[in-house]
């Protein structure tokens, strides 16, 4: 837990940035923007980790922001542009279920939900640094989903997806001691395989249907076809 | 060690297959041997176990006690029919011939995935383990590469995976919570070593993450929705895997949670598990009866059976919770001999919408009967093994005084059992029409929007069914007429095990 003041404050300011971030992934129309934003969320998640690791010194900490940034500012970006053709990283996406204020309205809505609806843990927990990490970890594994729900384009819901795991680890750092540096692994792998795999799909998707703008697939239903 | 090996034979199977020279000559081969060696360590764990109680290989990590020694011979049965099947049927059916050394090699590593999930004991890797057995079965589902099967593969992956995020939060908050109560190891026996010191108000929360994270990987309503699509446009052999036991491992972990939350949450476990039982036992049931493709009837069965055994956990009690291990493996059993049927059908027929099947019985005796049996024993009919188990789950309701629960489950039991026979009675027996008849498969195969477009066109060109199909629908047939009347002592004995880690008794 962090103990001096400054490091609190320094751990507050990454939360910020890192709802921040999430909010901008929710916002953006251009897949590239919502790649950069994921980047930064993730930065910003390994920055906090990095801040609650220095004092006192927690080696699983440290080795959690390192592999973090890595693993998702560097492998991760490459990783997509591999797997996913061009064309899909140019695409902006016109036609969205939500408009971009209405959308930020609710995204600012379910954050003020998740401040709440973690205010017991939050008095559970003690330490000062979990008052930053819950609620924002939380507000930031709903948002994801709600990226997922009103996003048509493959890669921002892919997106969404592994900022859903990026909330619920920010919210483990702060209250899970013990478990990171295994389970950062864990996850680590974990969203390179599933990159992987559904970039690979994303690709089959393009070439055999055209488009990538997987909301609007709806050939299965239960209505007998005409 | 022979747990080690059980993780083993189905990496290195899927690394032969994915080797071209290799796999392309002998994938087939080469995963049947898998398949079958795979079986037979299942066996000797299961025998292990039923002397000693439990195989620990590497303790706090791989261990494996009764309830997850019925799941590994579950997969490792179902994976081994599902192989046979394979052979016979996906070079028939399959518009991607060439690169079916990739299905088997895909295959290989999705049995991986589902093995390791009743091994493995910290709570953290069996995450990791559903999580694979999600992603490593995506690209089986779209294997087709057509746009169904595309749209499915997407929306199987895109809700399961979010899904697993939502329990991701719920085992890291669980972990919290052991923490709280003095745990230090991250194990199930771990975590109920300090199951009532743990703050209910964290223990509550976790629960119904993982219950709603991974519900949506089982398939509890409301998140069911991408179910049909991925098990009825999925290769029929894999639509087994998916329905038959996969959907059962992952349903085996929020089974496991529910005694180590349940000191510190009481009775509220239990509720959530009969709500959400109930719901999507009634939902399920309802829904089957206005399906037009006889593959996503299936699929709205599975959803129908794993809630009546959620059910079952949530009625409490040591004979409820042996009814719900005997209605897993019911379920298992005659579910995959289903889709089996299905997949003969499809083969016999070449369509998937049950109005342009009819007279089977007349045109191909064998595949009509085995859809026959099939309906009926999945429906619940009476001497078949899925009857036993809803019955002995009613009659446990009714001992622990749940008669609501009771009467509500045996309601939609009757609605389902009329769904699914009104389908398939018309299928099976109705008059044989042959307008549609044996229809050039070029002309199906306008890609894409002239599949989707007119179902009533044949898919496929109607074909003999293979000898590995025939002989997988009698080796499937087997477990589903027999342990309908008679229950071998040694499955009686892995029944009451497992029943036991459930906590009842």
């Amino acid at each position: 837990m962090v103990s001096e003041p400054f490091l609190y404050q320094f751990n507050a300011l990454a939360g910020g940035l890192f709802l921040l971030a999430t909010f901008g992934m929710v916002a953006t129309r251009q897949v590239r923007g919502c790649i950069r934003f994921y980047i930064l969320q993730s930065v910003f998640l390994g920055v906090s980790a990095f801040v609650l690791g220095i004092h006192p010194v927690s080696w699983d900490l440290l080795g959690v922001a390192a592999i973090n940034i890595i693993n998702k500012a560097f492998i991760i970006p490459w990783l997509l542009r591999r797997t996913i053709p061009e064309e899909v990283h140019t695409r902006r996406e016109i036609s969205q279920v939500l408009n971009i204020p209405a959308s930020l309205l609710v995204a600012l809505v379910i954050a003020i939900g998740a401040y709440f609806l973690t205010l017991p843990w939050v008095s559970l927990a003690g330490g000062s640094a979990a008052g930053v990490n819950i609620p924002i970890g939380l507000a930031a594994l709903l948002l994801g989903a709600f990226t997922l729900t009103v996003r048509r384009e493959a890669v921002p819901q892919l997106l969404g997806l592994i900022a859903m795991e990026n909330g619920a680890f920010f919210t483990s750092i702060a209250i899970a001691p013990e478990l990171h540096l295994f389970v950062e692994l864990i996850v680590a792998f974990d969203v390179l395989i599933a990159v992987f795999v559904i970039g690979v799909l994303t690709r089959a998707i393009h070439e055999h249907i055209g488009t990538t703008e997987v909301g609007s697939l709806a050939v299965l239903r239960e209505e007998p076809r005409p | 060690m022979t747990v080690i090996a059980i993780l083993l034979v189905p990496l290195v199977a899927a690394v032969l297959c994915w080797i071209p020279p290799i796999g392309k000559r002998a994938a087939g081969p080469i995963t049947l041997v898998a398949s079958l060696a795979l079986l037979v360590v299942g066996l000797r764990v299961v025998a292990q176990v039923l002397v000693l109680g439990k195989v620990v290989t590497a303790p706090g990590w791989l261990e494996v006690d009764a309830f997850g020694a019925l799941i590994l011979l579950l997969v490792a049965g179902v994976g081994l029919l599902a192989c046979l099947y394979s052979i016979g049927y996906m070079p028939r059916m399959t518009h991607n011939p060439s690169v079916l050394h990739h299905y088997y090699g895909n295959f290989n590593l999705f049995i991986f995935s589902m093995v390791m999930v009743p091994v493995v004991v910290s709570p953290s890797v069996e995450w990791l383990a559903v999580e694979f057995t999600t992603l490593l079965s995506v690209l089986l589902v779209g294997f087709e590469s057509n746009r169904e099967a595309l749209e499915a593969a997407w929306k199987y992956a895109i809700l399961t995976l979010t899904g697993a995020a939502i329990a991701l939060f719920g085992f890291l908050l669980l972990f919290w919570a052991m923490h709280k109560g003095g745990g230090l190891t991250y194990t199930w026996a771990g975590l109920a070593a300090v199951a009532a010191k743990m703050p209910p108000a964290i223990t509550k929360t976790a629960f119904l993450m993982v219950l709603v994270g991974f519900g949506a990987k089982v398939g509890l309503v409301p998140l069911h929705t991408w179910l049909p699509d991925a098990h009825s446009q999925a290769p029929t052999p894999i639509c087994a895997l998916l329905s038959g036991v996969e959907t059962t491992a992952v349903l085996y972990v929020i089974l496991r949670l529910m005694p180590i939350v349940h000191p510190s949450l009481g009775g509220t476990t239990e509720r959530w598990a009969l709500v959400f039982g109930l719901l999507s036992v009634g939902v399920a049931a309802f829904l089957l009866i206005q399906v037009h493709d006889y593959k996503r009837l299936f699929a709205y069965s599975t959803v129908e059976h794993m809630g009546i055994v959620l059910t079952a956990a949530g009625l409490g009690g040591a004979a409820a919770h042996y009814g719900a291990m005997y209605q897993i493996i019911a379920h298992t059993a005659t579910k995959s001999f289903c889709f089996f049927a299905a997949g003969a059908v499809l083969l016999v027929t070449g369509k998937r919408d049950i109005a342009s099947v009819e007279g089977l019985m007349r045109r191909s005796p064998l595949t009509g009967s085995a859809l026959l049996l099939g309906a009926l024993a999945i429906a619940g009919a009476p001497p078949f093994v899925v009857f036993l188990g809803e019955f002995s789950i009613l009659k446990a309701g009714i001992g622990e005084r749940h008669y609501v629960a009771v009467g509500l489950l045996a309601l939609f039991l009757v609605v389902a059992f009329f769904g699914i026979l009104l389908h398939v009675n018309r299928m099976v027996l109705g008059r044989s029409s042959e307008k549609a008849h044996g229809l050039p498969v070029a002309e199906a195969e306008g890609e894409g929007v002239a599949i989707g477009a007119s179902t009533e066109k044949t898919l496929f060109l109607p074909a003999a069914i293979p000898g590995a199909c025939r002989l997988t629908l009698l080796l499937a047939a087997i477990p589903v007429i027999v342990l309908g009347v008679y229950v071998p002592h040694s499955v009686y004995e892995l029944l009451s095990r497992a029943a036991a880690v459930m906590g009842g008794g």
